[in-house]
This record gives C-alpha cells, structure tokens and sequence, in this order.
C-alpha cells in the first residue's frame, strides 16, 4: 500500500532555560520552547500518490467493487415490478373519460377499471404504489405550505394556523385543518384490485392500508389533538381543506385509529417527494403462505375511483405492483454502476501499472536535479 | 454658585478647541491655582495625563463594533443577503435561519476585538496608576501622584531610572551642569543614552530648585506634534526676557531617566499629546499579493453565482411559461393570486442569490485570519530564529503578509548591520600620509576570531552550554584558563553590546610599535605639541564625536539604589491589536531587565578582570609588553564605558584610548581628554556640527585650553572631505595622493575608511561666522536648512590630518545565506552608502560577486554617458544571450552602480533600460546611495518588473527602503530599532533570512495557496448540489437539505480541517527546504495560486458536485423518496468528498490531522444524528425527524455514499497520480527524498550539491568569452588602482573579473551541506 514513513527527528533533548535558571538566566525565558508541535516537528505520516503506491489501491476498489454490482445488479433484477399507467391522457386508455371532464370541483367520481395481465406470479409481500409524473411537490412554496405543529396535535396551532399555510390557512373563517396545498392537494383516487380466477369470477384483493407510513411519522411526528378519541369534537371549530370532499377525522371509516392527522394515507402524501417524478406507498399485499404466491400470474383488474386531476400540469398516474428487496425497489442503476466503477479502477489500476514499470522506477532511485 | 449654563458651557467648550487648535499654547504653573476649582484653572482645555487607547466603551462595543466590521464589503454583502432573506417574495430559507452564519462570524469577530481591547483597557489601567512626584504647593514638596493625575502646568520630579510621565520641559536637575540623561529604548528603540539639558538662564542653580519661582513665567510652545526629535518653546519671564528651549530640552514620556539623580521638569504636553503617544499608530495594514488575487477570484465567484441565479429565473420562468393551466402544487399568495411568469422568474433572481450566497464563501475571511495567526505562531515559536545571543526572537508586525515570503523575487539589503556585524573594529590608520598596518591588532583579532568562531557554532548548536552561561557563580569556580577567559568576555561582550560598545573585541586595540614611538615622542617634546599633526590625529579622533562618557560603577549604584519602576515600557504600548505588538513589548521588557542584570553582570566582571587588556595581552601575545606600560593603568579610566550613537565613534574612540589619548568626560560645554602623558586636557566646545546625511561628515569645533586657537576638527567620508581641503601645496598634495591611496586600499579590504581633518579659525571668523551660527538655530522656518549652510560655511579649507580604516565583520553564515538565497531564485541587492570598492570587496566576501563572474562597474559623470553605457551594455548582454552558442551557459553578470550614476539611471527616460540590464544581471550593487535613493531603487524595481520586493536593513537610513518594499525586514542590531520599528517582520541576524523566507516562506505561501483553493472548491462543490437539483424542483428555490444541516455543514463540520490544512500542512521538511532551496521557486511569480489552478479546482468542483448529486439521484430515481431523505446522503456524500479531498491535498498526517479529521466526521453523525432525534417540529418546513436513523439503517445509503465518493474523488486523486509519477515536480521529487532516513538523505544532498557545482563550473568554462565589441567602451580594471586613476576616474564602464583582492578574514563555509 501507500508507503510510508515516519520521519521523526529526534528530540534533542534539551530545554533551554532549565539548566540555568538562576541570576541571568531569567533573561533567556523568553525563547520558545522545543517541542515537537512548536517547531513543527510532529511525526507525520506523508503518502506520496505515485502510480507504484496507488495502484493495489486500484485492484482492491475493482475486485471489490464488481462483485457488488453484480449483486446489486441480481437482487434489482430479481424484483418483480408491474406499472400500470391510467391517466387516460389518450383514447385508447380506459380512464380517457374520466380524465377529459374531470376537475377539483366535480362532485361525483369517476370510476373506470384496467384490466391487465401478470405474466409471472409475484412472490412474498407485493408493494403497492400509486406513482405521480411532473407533480412538483418539492416546488419551494409548495414544502413550506404546512403546518408542523398543527400536524403534531398542538391545539393553538390546530386553531390558528401558521402563515406558510396561505392561501389554504382559513375557510369561511375557519382555520383548515390540515391546513396548506400540501394537504390540500392530497392524492385522493381510490386503487381496489381484483384477480381473475380462471372461472373469471373477479376476487377483490385484500389490501391493507397499515405500515404503509413511516413508524415515526405514525407515532411521533403526527398526532390528533386531544388523543384520538372523539375526533369530531377535537375537530370542531375547524374547516375541511378546500379540495377535500370529506374532513380529516373521516377519512377512514373503517378504522378509527387510522383518523384524522393520523391517516396513513395522508401521512404519506405529506412526506413530501424529492423528485418531480415520484412514487408513494399506497397499499401492501401481504402474503398469504409459503406455498403459493402472494399475486399468482394471471388476469387482474384495477378498478379506480378517478379523482385526482393530472392533466393542468401534464401528469400522469400510474399504478405499480412491485415486491421489495434489501435494496429497496427496482433500480438496476446502482449495480450497473458498481460493475463499471469496478472495471474502470481495475483497468486504471492496469494502466498505472504499465505507468509503474516506466516511469517509477526512475524516481525511486533518487536523482532529481534535472 | 450658579450652574452653568449650556450657552456657557458651549462657549468654554468652543474656547477649549481654540486653545487646543492654537498654533502657540501659553501655559502656566498650577501652583498658584491649586485647590480651586476646575473652572479656575488656566490650563484646563489641555488634556489630562490620563490615557485611553481603547477602541470601544463598554456601553457602545456593539454599535460600534459593528460600524467597524462594516467596512468589511464582505460583511455587508452577507449582512444584506440576510436582510434580503425577510422580504417575503423572495426569501428562500426562514429569514431568522440565515441570520446565524452572519451572526456567528460577526461574533467570532467581535469577541477578538473584544478580548483585544480588554487587554488594551488593562494596561491603560495600569499606566494610568503608576506613581510618579508632582509638586504640591501645600505640602511644599513633591507628593506622590498617579500618572492620570498629572496636568499640564504641574511640576514633575523623576528620579533615575523612573520612567517620565508626560512631556516635560526640563527645569532642573541634580547635575551642577544641568544635564541629565534619558535612554529612549521605549520610543524609538535606541538605546545610547541621550543627554538633555535644563533650561538655560531659568534656573536658579539652587541645590534645590522652587518651583513657586516659577508661577509668574509663561511657557509658549507649539502644537503638539509626532515629530521625537523636533520641539521649540521659549519662556516668557516675569521680567519678559525670553529664553527659548529645543528637543535638547523635553523630556518626552515614556523615557527612562538615567545616570541623574533626579530632574525636575515643567509638564507642557500630557497624556494623548505627548509625542510617545502622537506617534503611537497600531499596526500597519498591507495587503498580501495572495489577498490580492483571492479578491480578483472572489469577483469571478459573484459573477459565477449571478450567472447560476440568471440560469435560475430563466429556467423558472420558462417552467412556468410551459405550465398549461395552474396545477395544485402552485401556490398562490394569500390573495389567491399568482406572479406572472416573469415577475416570478424575477423575484426567482433574488431568491437564487440567497440560496447560493454562499459560493461566496463567508468564512472564509475569518478562516484566513485565523490561518495567519496560526503561521505566525509557529514563526515566531521557531527555535531557529531565536538569537541566542541577545535573546531576541523574529517578530511578526504585519499580520496579513506572511505568505508573501514565500514569493519573493528581488532582496534589497543594507550592508552595514545587515550583512555586516556593526560592530566596529579599529584596524589600520594613516597619519600624514604614512600608514600604520597596526599588525599586531590584525594578528590578534584572526587570533581571537578563530577559536571563537568556533565557539560560536557550538554556542549556536546548544542554547546552553554550560561554561558559558551568564551565570556568575561559575565565573569564581572555574579554574580560569585564558582562552575561556576570552571566550566569556566574548560571550559577554555581544550580550550588552546594545547597551554600550564595549566588547572587548572594539574595546582592545594593539597599539602600532611605530605609532606608538612616534606618538610618545611627539608627546614628549612639548614644544612641538601645537604643530604635531600625532596629536592633532589623536585628538580629532577623542574629541570629534559625540560619545557620551559614563562610569560603569557608577551606574551600578544607581541601579542598585533604585528599586526597579516595574512598568515603564507601557507608555507606547497601548498593547495593540495584534499579537506581533505583544511580542514587541516583551521583547522591551525584555531587554530594559536584561540592561540592568548585564550592568551589575559588567561590573562584576570588571572586578575580576582588572585591567583587562592587560590580563588579554599575558596569555595571548608576548611579544607586546611595551604596550602595557602605555596603557593607561589608572581604575578610572578603565571603569569608562563609552555610548556613541554609532558605532564607529565608539570604536575611534577605544582607538584613541589605546595610544594614551582618553576621553574622560563629555558635557555640552566641554570635552576632557587626558594626554598620555597623564594630563587632562579640558577642551571648551564652542559647538558640534552634527552628523547628516547630505553632508556625510560631522565637526566639533572647540577652543584648545593651551594655545586658546579655534579648532575645527572634521571627520568625514573621504569624498565628503576631500574636496574641502585647503589648497595644496605640492607636500600636501602628495600627503593628500597617499592618504587617498591608504583609504583606496582600505576599501578594497572591506574596510569603513574616515578621513580626519584639522582647521583653525580664527576668533574674528569664528565671531562672524557664530552669529549666523546663531541666527540660523533661531530660525523658525527652514531652520535645518540654514544650520546646515552654517555647518558647510565653516568647513572648508581644512586640512588633512590622517585617515582611519575601521573594520565591520561579515555575520556569521552571511555567504551562505546569500548563496542559498540565490539558488532559490530570489536576486538579492546591496544598497550601501559606502565606496564602490568597500561595496564590491564585502560583495565577494558575502558571495554576492563569485570570482567568474562579470563585474559592469557603472559610474558615470553625465546623463549621457550614462545613457551610453546602458545602451551598450544592454546590447551586449541581448547580444550574448540570444547567441544560438551560449544557449543555456548564461554568464553571471553583475553590476556595481554609484549613487550619482544611480540618479541618472532612474531618471524616467532611462528607468526601463536601466531595469531591463538590471533583470539581467545576478547581483546588483549600488554604493553611495542616500536613503531616499534606496527606496526609490526598490519602487522602480518593484513597479517596473511586477515582482515581490524584500528590504532588509538595519538602521534609521534603511526605513525608507523597508518601508517602499512588499515586505520590510529590520535587523535588530546595533543601530537602533528604528528599522525594526518600520519593518513588517523584525529577525536579528542575517542569517536567519534564510530559514524565514525558504522554510516559513514557502510553507506559509503554499500553505495558505492550498487552503484559499480549497475553500472555493468546498463552496462550490457544496453550493452546486443545491443548483442541479433545481433543475428538478422547477427552480423554485427549494432547498434538499436542511437549513440548519447546511448552515452547520459550512460552520462547524467542514470549517476546521481548512483551518489546520492552513496552519499546520507540511509539504517538505525544513531541512529539505534549507538543504535544497531551488524549491522556493515553486512560490514565485505566479506560485501555485494561479489563474488555471483555481478554474481547475472549480471544474473539478463542478465535476464533483455533479457526480455528487447524480449518483443519488439515478439511485433514487421514481422511488418515494421524500425531498430531506434526500438530501440527507447527499450531505452526508459532500461531507465526506470534501473531506477527502482535503486527504489528498495534505502532505503529512501527523496526530492533529487525524483527529481533526475523525473529530469532523464524528461531529457531523453525532449532531445530525442528535439533532434529527430531538428535532419533531422545530424547524418547520424542513423536518429532519428520525432522517438520518432511518438512513443508516439502510445499507442502499451506504452502498451510494461509497460508489459517490469514489467517483467524485477519482480524476483529482489519478490526476496527482499520473503527474507525481510521469513528471514529478522538484516539491514531490524533494518529498520522495524526504522519506528516505536522515542520513542518506544528507548523502544523497551532498552528492547532488557536487554534482551542480561542477555543473557550474563547467558552465563557465563552456562559456565563451565576452566579445570584442564588450571591450571597446571599457577598459580591464588595472589590477593595482593608483590614486589618479580613481580621482580622475576617466573610464566609464569598467569590466572587471576577479580583480578584486579577496579580504583577509571573509569567513568562507564552503561545506554548504552541512
């Protein structure tokens, strides 16, 4: 590896002034002492970067590196994922309708249905996401527009909002709770997904709607006001976000823990995306037992209440079926970036050695005046 | 009573400021006005005595510590950023949030500032409560007081060796004559004594003096001003009879009283007035050539960062220009209204600014200071620069300069004190045309020089060596052989050498056996007394100077008899702002203490070795017996210990002493001198034509108590004299031919050469010429002018007595010094008031002129001349090295030029030629310059060829020239401290320039180079993540990584390694460093800091961040990462790219480095890690909450953050690789070297050092001759010079090759390796 060297001086052993520190010598304490830190003596290790001492450097970076890749390259391979896009941006698109005249203000929802195809049966826990395109959530303005505390449960904030909240802070006089675009913005379309059986008989898939958020955010970060029973009264006095058909503490019939602030749903859409083209967690397909698989291959159908309007700022709406790895989702970049570091270090480590032989050998033998 | 009221007060106040403004002050005595009220007193629009040298009040430090870090455009730029932040259109971040970096750097400021004027306001305090006598009238006597008491118009006693409080006007003093003594140490750093005079025909010349006899007279002196050596007053009588009173009579605050009992003076000028306290500036400010660029590449930055925030508002307005409709993401201000595009994109501009402030990086000016403060730390801790001998250390003035000594090109040094000893050896006289070699001295100082200089590597070696200590318990110990005797009187001798002149080497001087016959025959023939031209020589020699006498014993009583006033050295300190002016008032300190142990040290001394010379001579030299006989053998005379302002007097004067002729006393009236004979002579002197600089020559003229004839003696530089003499006849001429001979040889040998003059003026001459006399000194416009027209009317005619050849040793390692300088590239030039060939011979001896090279000797008579020369020299020299044969076998050309040449060469239409043969050559000496000469040479040099000039010099004709260079060096030598006081850096020998400029200057240089390039590369890289990703944000000005996170990251994660980067970075070991100095090179002209190393810093910035936030961001590419875990391994990336980044560039780990770095990292996980667990709702927007635990649950971060690193860090790390290994520069060549073990380190350097001197010689050898055409204009200097010759000086340009004798005693160290 990098060579080495400690050139440490020796230490000279004498300390002026401690000899003779009677009478006259007073005149001398003013001379600095000589340690090694004051006369910038410390030992120190100096690695020289030279094509001789880098290189192994190089080899180990490549050896270990492409293995990696590879591994990472399987795992991302091994993922199963399935998009679904229903925008309905163009005719052949079973949502085409729903898309064209649908808007904030419409009252009644849209329904249509996908059906679709899994080609291979999806093994252990299938993930489910609704994915958003060219939806700037990371717009400036937009990631302010929220109130933290009034998420957190604190009752003043609940009542009067933060000013990042506006224009979304009050509605008729009332402050919104969850106030701001964040929150009033929030994803609404309804995903139920049916499976085919060869008798075509369509079997709803249990999806379930818990662990889908962050366990901090769940339980730390988001809270109701006043503890989560009774929402309606805790609530009172508030209005619904204006794009909202339904108030806070409804949003979950089914479950009153999954209420108001701390909806999981809403939690999620509240951790805002990083990027313009996003993902978010919607629902998990648990599976069911080791011996069959969690989605079978087969005919699907995804039945989709239409809400949520794409087409002001040219987006698009997906549905993603896809299981999970260590890695996370599907993404064969890093492996793909793994294996080409890998080889790039090992074919420089090739090229300094070639360097080495050259040049290096010249400098070890030690005649620099030119 | 009444109250006062306002219109009054206005109106005293108004009154107060006239009096003040006034060009004439009348001021009064106090006494008749004491006890009454302060509205009653006539002197109560001066100030008090009371100082105040604090900047700031405790009620105002923050305003106005402010106001002054404002002018900082720094400061305003990032102050008004933050304003900018509270507008609500366009700020980008929590505007409270982007206060914090400005608050904390302003702060950080502040507190120094604070913390500074706290110790300032400490020894204000204490100055102001130093006791001191004022005279009161109730007590009818002088009662003890506070300095802050004391008021203009008050009598103040001193007694010896208390420090005077204010300016006072001296009245009385215990000495019958009225004389008393101050040492100035405090105020200009000299420290001969100054002898200043009471009032003449004021005082009654009571043993007591009565202050109440004063209360009807009034004082009236001018305004106060800064000037130490101007001050005119007069008092007005009672009997309205005016007696005026100069400088010789002020003693100015802050010196000390010595060798006077007490003096009583009247207070004219107090507190801030007082001339200590006029001239008390803090430190002066230059700005580095570093500094300079860095600013030009700071305005590259603004315009980098205004471009990135145009790119910004473009790309946001056409974002939203391609929106079809409004999406729900665009939020509408409270209105529910929405910004057109263009005003969006407009307000985006500013927003943009503020998101990127800080590509301009705001640390990065406090980083510098703190950088410095480090540097000089370390400079001035260094062992190596310490001075053994006079205990002094390098001190460090100038703050913000220390990495230009790693770039300087063009040295222009003094000779005398700088490159020479200063301490002055008689060596040789010529009486009447004979010359006296004085052998025996010659012998005995090669004698004394050789062991010693022996002693002195080992004294040099070992700070302590035992046998030599100052201690005086080992004197009675040792078992006394003589040649330590010699040895610790040596030792001694260079300690208190800045105390008085006497080390035994000047003090000893061998009379000549013919002189010596010659003068006691002289002397005994009374008759021939009155013509005897011996005596007359001898007498000039005692007499014509102004060498204060004073008894060593008794100094000691007084010493002893006082009890040391502590804190007199305070009155200029003000202890300033920076720590160099610290070490200053220490080293004061120092040595006021030092004085006073190496009087008693002396003395002690004394005892043991009585008479000394005696003593010398028994265990030296045998064959001198007689000369002991003559020696004069009374104890008086040996307890004389001599002060002269210069040291040349002093060493006349031991001269004179040596052949019987003793200065006993001097007073302003009177000189005594005692005769061999044993007589004493008292001498009445009618008047001193001081020293100047245009004259170059001093008289005493004084009235001889046998004969009662007016004589003049002169003493004077040989040029200055020889044309004042007398008209010869033809004897003379031949004694004057000889005389000039004997000094031409005395200056080819290196010596100083003085000529000695003899004129008697007659009583009615001398009554006429008195009364201009007269006139002239009570002049008050132009009076410097007119003395000196008198000085000049009387000194003509005069005649020649003899002429002395005083010897000044080379420093110890100056050759080597300067050859080391010369390899480093730096050309180094001697500007000297002396003679041509003094200069060219100290030239050899200091190796500034080798023996092959070609000497250009330039002395012209005319412009035009002058011209020619140039011109065919230049042509010559273009012609020789555009000649396609001596490609690469450049001849070493040098050039000596004379002052008057000098003129004429700087004149503006000859500057450029003048400078362009000047560049050519490699070494330059100008002789007989002036002092204003001296700075003009190096403002020509400095401004026509664009290189970083260095002056070095000594002495008060040295300020000018160190003050018009990039950088002033002052040698604390033996000429006061006058350089020193101007100088940026104050060292004390030579030599120690080497290791100053070679290894401090280059550390410094790259040290500071590496760090400035650095902090732009960690800004933009770390700023630039923010810009790519607004690319993905629609421009909106959003921020992935936490405001606090980021305001840390800059603040605290990655601000210190920079700093020690700065202070501590270490790229070649110093003794690599000394042993090969090419590797200064490396600094100069552009050095490393140029244009093309910053633009690539910043591409690979840009490289950097770019792989910084693309990696993650293909990674995490339609995933549901959300924005802050996000940014969180994008932060954690940068961190560690910049991080290692800095491992790259730094040379040598040592502990420091590796803690701070691991301190770094750790520092960063453990508060972000902290912070992200505390943090649930604090700093909304951004939520940091649980972040980066999740992420490092998570190996997919750990996996990005290594690939990231990994390729943002791999072009730099190959780029060092491939150019360390295929074209290795001389630094990484010297750092191979640097690993190899100590010895064959030194092999391999000793090799290589014969390997280039044979190179060199081979060179030369190679060379051809100069052609013919060199030799038309000039003419071979002959190899003997007679008189004529050089009178007449009838050839021009003189090329001359080895001509020059080499002196006796140059101290030739050829084993430069070692």
């Amino acid at each position: 590896m990098m060579a080495s060297s400690y050139n440490a001086k020796e230490e000279d052993g004498h300390h002026p002034g401690a000899s003779n520190n009677g009478g006259a010598g007073v005149v001398k304490s003013k001379k600095p002492d000589n340690t090694a830190f004051k006369q910038q003596r410390l030992p120190a290790w100096q690695p020289i970067l030279t094509a001789g001492t880098v290189l192994p450097a190089f080899f180990v970076i490549g050896l270990i590196f492409i293995p990696i890749g590879i591994g990472l390259y399987v795992t991302s391979n091994n993922i199963k994922e399935y998009e679904i896009d229903y925008t309905g941006a163009d005719v052949n698109n079973a949502c085409y309708n729903c898309a064209k005249n649908f808007s904030w203000n419409s009252t009644t929802p849209c329904l249509c249905s996908v059906p679709f195809t899994l080609e291979q049966p999806f093994e252990s826990n299938v993930f489910m996401y609704y994915g958003l395109s060219n939806f700037y959530q990371n717009h400036r303005r937009y990631v302010k527009s929220r109130d933290d505390s009034q998420l957190n449960g604190d009752q003043s904030a609940l009542k009067s909002p933060s000013k990042e909240c506006e224009p979304y802070r009050t509605s008729e006089g009332q402050p919104i709770a969850p106030c701001g675009a964040i929150a009033n913005s929030l994803f609404n379309d309804t995903l139920e997904l049916y499976h085919i059986d060869s008798n075509g008989t369509r079997n709803a898939i249990p999806l379930v709607k818990k662990g889908i958020a962050w366990w901090t955010d769940k339980h730390v970060k988001f809270r109701n006001p006043g503890g989560n029973d009774n929402l309606t009264v805790a609530f009172q006095g508030t209005s619904k976000p204006v794009n909202w058909r339904k108030p806070v503490f409804e949003m979950d019939p089914s479950d009153p823990e999954n209420n108001g602030f701390i909806n999981e749903d809403f939690i999620v859409w509240m951790r805002t995306a990083a990027l313009p083209t996003f993902r978010k967690l919607y629902r998990i397909i648990q599976k069911k037992s080791s011996t069959t698989p969690t989605l079978p291959s087969g005919k699907y159908v995804l039945e989709i209440t239409y809400n949520y309007p794409v087409r002001s700022f040219d987006g698009r709406k997906r549905m993603i079926l896809s299981t999970i790895s260590w890695m996370g989702g599907k993404n064969p970049f890093l492996g793909i970036a793994y294996i080409t570091v890998g080889s790039i270090c090992f074919f420089l480590g090739v090229v300094l050695l070639i360097i080495h032989h050259k040049y290096d050998t010249r400098n070890s033998s030690a005649d620099i005046p030119s | 009573m009444t109250l006062k009221s306002p219109l009054d007060r206005v109106r005293g106040a108004l009154r107060g400021q006239r009096a003040r403004e006034k060009d004439l002050r009348n001021l009064v005595s106090n006494l008749p006005y004491e006890g009454l009220g302060k509205a009653k007193q006539p002197n109560r629009y001066f100030p008090d005595n009371a100082i105040k040298t604090t900047k700031y009040t405790l009620l105002l430090f923050i305003p106005m510590n402010l106001f002054e870090q404002f002018h900082r455009p720094a400061n305003i730029y990032f102050v008004g950023l933050a304003i900018l932040n509270f507008v609500p259109v366009v700020n980008a971040f929590q505007p409270e949030v982007a206060l914090i970096p400005v608050c904390v750097i302003l702060a950080l400021a502040a507190l120094k500032d604070a913390w500074e004027d706290f110790r300032r306001y400490q020894s204000d305090r204490k100055l102001n409560n130093t006791p001191c006598f004022v005279y009161s009238r109730k007590d009818e006597r002088f009662t003890e007081s506070r300095w802050k008491d004391v008021q203009v118009g008050d009598f103040v006693k001193v007694v010896c060796n208390e420090v005077v409080p204010a300016d006072l006007l001296l009245l009385h003093t215990s000495d019958p004559n009225g004389v008393c003594h101050i040492d100035t140490s405090n105020l200009d750093g000299e420290t001969n004594l100054k002898q200043r005079r009471a009032m003449s025909g004021l005082c009654i010349s009571d043993p007591e003096f009565e202050p109440e006899s004063f209360n009807n007279s009034v004082v009236v002196c001018e305004k106060p001003d800064n000037n130490l050596n101007h001050f005119k007053c007069y008092v007005e009588k009672p009997d309205e009879a005016k007696v005026g009173a100069g400088i010789e009579s002020l003693l100015l605050r802050g010196c000390k009283m010595r060798n006077t009992d007490h003096a009583v003076g009247f207070v004219v000028y107090a507190g801030h007035e007082t001339k200590s306290m006029l001239n008390n500036n803090g430190p002066r400010y230059k700005r580095s050539k570093l500094e300079r660029k860095l600013n030009i590449d700071v305005i590259f930055c603004v315009i980098l960062l205004l471009c990135m925030c145009l790119v910004g508002a473009l790309g946001h307005f056409s974002w939203l220009q391609a929106l079809p409709s409004v999406p729900p993401y665009l939020v509408p201000d409270s209105n529910g209204h929405l910004d057109s595009p263009s005003l969006s994109g407009f307000y985006m501009f500013f927003t943009m600014i503020i998101l990127l402030q800080i590509l301009i990086p705001i640390s990065l000016y406090i980083s510098i200071e703190l950088v410095k403060i480090g540097q000089i730390y370390f400079i001035t801790n260094d062992i190596d620069l310490h001075d053994d001998e006079t205990g002094r250390l390098v001190q460090c003035k100038a703050l913000n300069i220390t990495e230009d000594l790693g770039q300087i090109e063009y040295i222009f040094s003094d000779k005398t004190g700088t490159l020479t000893e200063n301490k002055m050896v008689f060596r040789r006289c010529s009486i009447m045309g004979t010359e006296y070699p004085h052998k025996e001295n010659a012998i005995r100082l090669a004698v004394l020089a050789e062991p010693e200089s022996g002693e002195e590597v080992i004294f040099n070696q070992r700070p302590q060596p035992p046998q030599t200590g100052w201690s005086l318990d080992a004197e009675g110990t040792d078992p006394d052989v003589t040649p330590r005797h010699r040895l610790k009187s040596k030792v001694k001798g260079n300690a208190q050498s800045d105390v008085a002149f006497s080390s035994p080497l000047e003090t000893e001087v061998i009379p000549d056996r013919k002189l010596l016959q010659q003068t006691s025959r002289a002397g005994s023939s009374r008759g021939s007394r009155k013509t005897d031209p011996y005596l007359d020589f001898f007498l000039g020699l005692a007499i014509c100077n102004t060498v204060v006498v004073s008894m060593a014993t008794a100094q000691r009583q007084r010493v002893s008899g006082f009890p040391h006033s502590g804190q007199e050295n305070n009155s200029q300190d003000t202890l300033t702002e920076s720590v160099s002016l610290r070490h200053i008032f220490t080293s004061w300190r120092r040595k006021s203490k030092r004085n006073r142990t190496i009087l008693e040290d002396s003395v002690v001394e004394e005892d043991h070795f009585n008479p000394p010379v005696t003593k010398e001579e028994a265990g030296d030299t045998n064959g001198l017996q007689m000369c002991s006989l003559h020696a004069p053998s009374d104890k008086t005379s040996d307890n004389l210990s001599y002060e002269a302002e210069s040291p040349d007097e002093a060493a006349l004067v031991y001269a004179a002493k040596a052949y019987g002729f003793t200065l006993l006393d001097r007073t302003p009236d009177s000189v005594t001198v005692r005769l061999p004979s044993g007589e004493d002579l008292v001498f009445e002197v009618l008047d001193t034509l001081n020293f100047d600089s245009n004259r170059k020559r001093m008289s005493v003229l004084v009235r001889h108590p046998i004969t009662k004839e007016n004589v003049l003696y002169s003493k004077g530089a040989d040029y200055a004299i020889m044309e004042l003499l007398e008209h010869l006849s033809g004897k003379q001429k031949n004694m004057a031919a000889g005389t000039q001979h004997h000094l031409n040889c005395y200056a080819k040998d290196g010596l100083r050469t003085l000529c000695f003059t003899k004129k008697i003026v007659s009583d009615k001459a001398y009554e006429s010429w008195s009364v201009n006399r007269q006139r002239a000194l009570a002049a008050i416009d132009n009076r410097e002018e007119l003395v000196m027209d008198t000085a000049v009317q009387l000194e003509t005619g005069l005649s020649l007595l003899g002429a002395t050849g005083i010897e000044d040793r080379l420093q110890e390692s100056v050759p080597d010094t300067i050859v080391a300088l010369r390899e480093a590239g730096i050309q180094v030039w001697m500007l000297t008031g002396d003679k041509p060939e003094t200069a060219v011979n100290i030239g050899y001896a200091c190796r500034l002129l080798e023996e092959e090279d070609l000497v250009i000797n330039m002395s012209c008579k005319n412009k035009l001349e002058c011209t020619s020369i140039l011109d065919c020299t230049l042509e010559e020299v273009r012609r020789y090295s555009e000649d396609p044969r001596n490609v690469g076998t450049t001849q070493d050309i040098s050039l000596v030029i004379d002052g008057r040449s000098l003129t004429m060469a700087l004149s503006s239409d000859l500057q450029d030629r003048f400078v362009d043969l000047a560049k050519r050559c490699r070494s330059v000496l100008c002789c007989r310059v002036t002092p204003s000469q001296k700075s003009r040479v190096v403002k020509v040099v400095r401004e026509k060829l664009k290189v970083l000039t260095l002056a070095v010099g000594d002495g008060a004709n040295d300020v000018n020239m160190i003050q018009a260079a990039d950088i002033g060096i002052g040698l604390s030598g033996q000429d006061g401290m006058q350089a020193v006081m101007a100088s940026d850096f104050a060292i004390s020998r030579f030599k120690h320039l080497k290791k100053l400029l070679l290894v401090h200057g280059h550390w410094c240089y790259t040290r500071l180079a590496n760090m400035i390039i650095y902090f732009f590369y960690k800004n933009v890289a770390y700023v630039n993540l923010l810009f790519w990703y607004q690319f993905f944000c629609g421009f909106s000005g959003t921020a992935m990584i936490d405001y606090w996170l980021m305001i840390f990251f800059n603040l605290f994660f990655t601000s210190v390694p920079p700093i020690m980067f700065g202070i501590m970075d270490k790229d070649v070991s110093a003794e690599m460093l000394l042993g090969v100095p090419e590797l200064y090179r490396t600094g100069q002209g552009a050095g490393e800091y140029t244009f093309s190393t910053f633009w690539v810093s910043m591409l690979d910035a840009f490289y950097q961040s770019l792989v910084c936030f693309f990696i993650p961001y293909l990674a995490y590419q339609d995933s549901d990462i959300d924005v802050f875990t996000f940014g969180t391994p994008l932060n954690t990336i940068s961190l560690f790219t910049i991080l290692l980044h800095l491992s790259i560039e730094i040379k040598g780990w040592t502990v420091v480095h590796c803690v701070i770095m691991l301190g770094s990292v750790a520092l960063y996980f453990i508060v972000t890690l902290a912070y992200s667990a505390i943090c649930v709702t604090c700093n909304p927007p951004s939520n940091p909450y649980w972040i980066l635990q999740s992420q490092m649950a998570d190996p997919m971060f750990y996996l990005i953050c290594i690939i990231t690193t990994v390729v943002a860090l791999m072009p730099r790390y190959m780029f060092h690789v491939l150019k360390n290994s295929i074209a290795p520069s001389p630094l990484v060549q010297a750092r191979h070297l640097d690993r190899l073990d100590p010895f064959t380190r030194d092999e391999w350097m000793k090799e290589w050092r014969s390997f280039r001197s044979t190179g060199r010689v081979k060179r030369s050898r190679l060379s051809t001759p100069p052609s013919p055409t060199l030799e038309t204009p000039t003419d071979i200097y002959p190899q003997s010079v007679t008189p004529a010759d050089v009178m007449e000086d009838e050839f021009p340009l003189n090329v001359m090759t080895k001509n020059y004798q080499r002196p006796v005693n140059t101290r030739e160290t050829d084993s430069l390796a070692t």
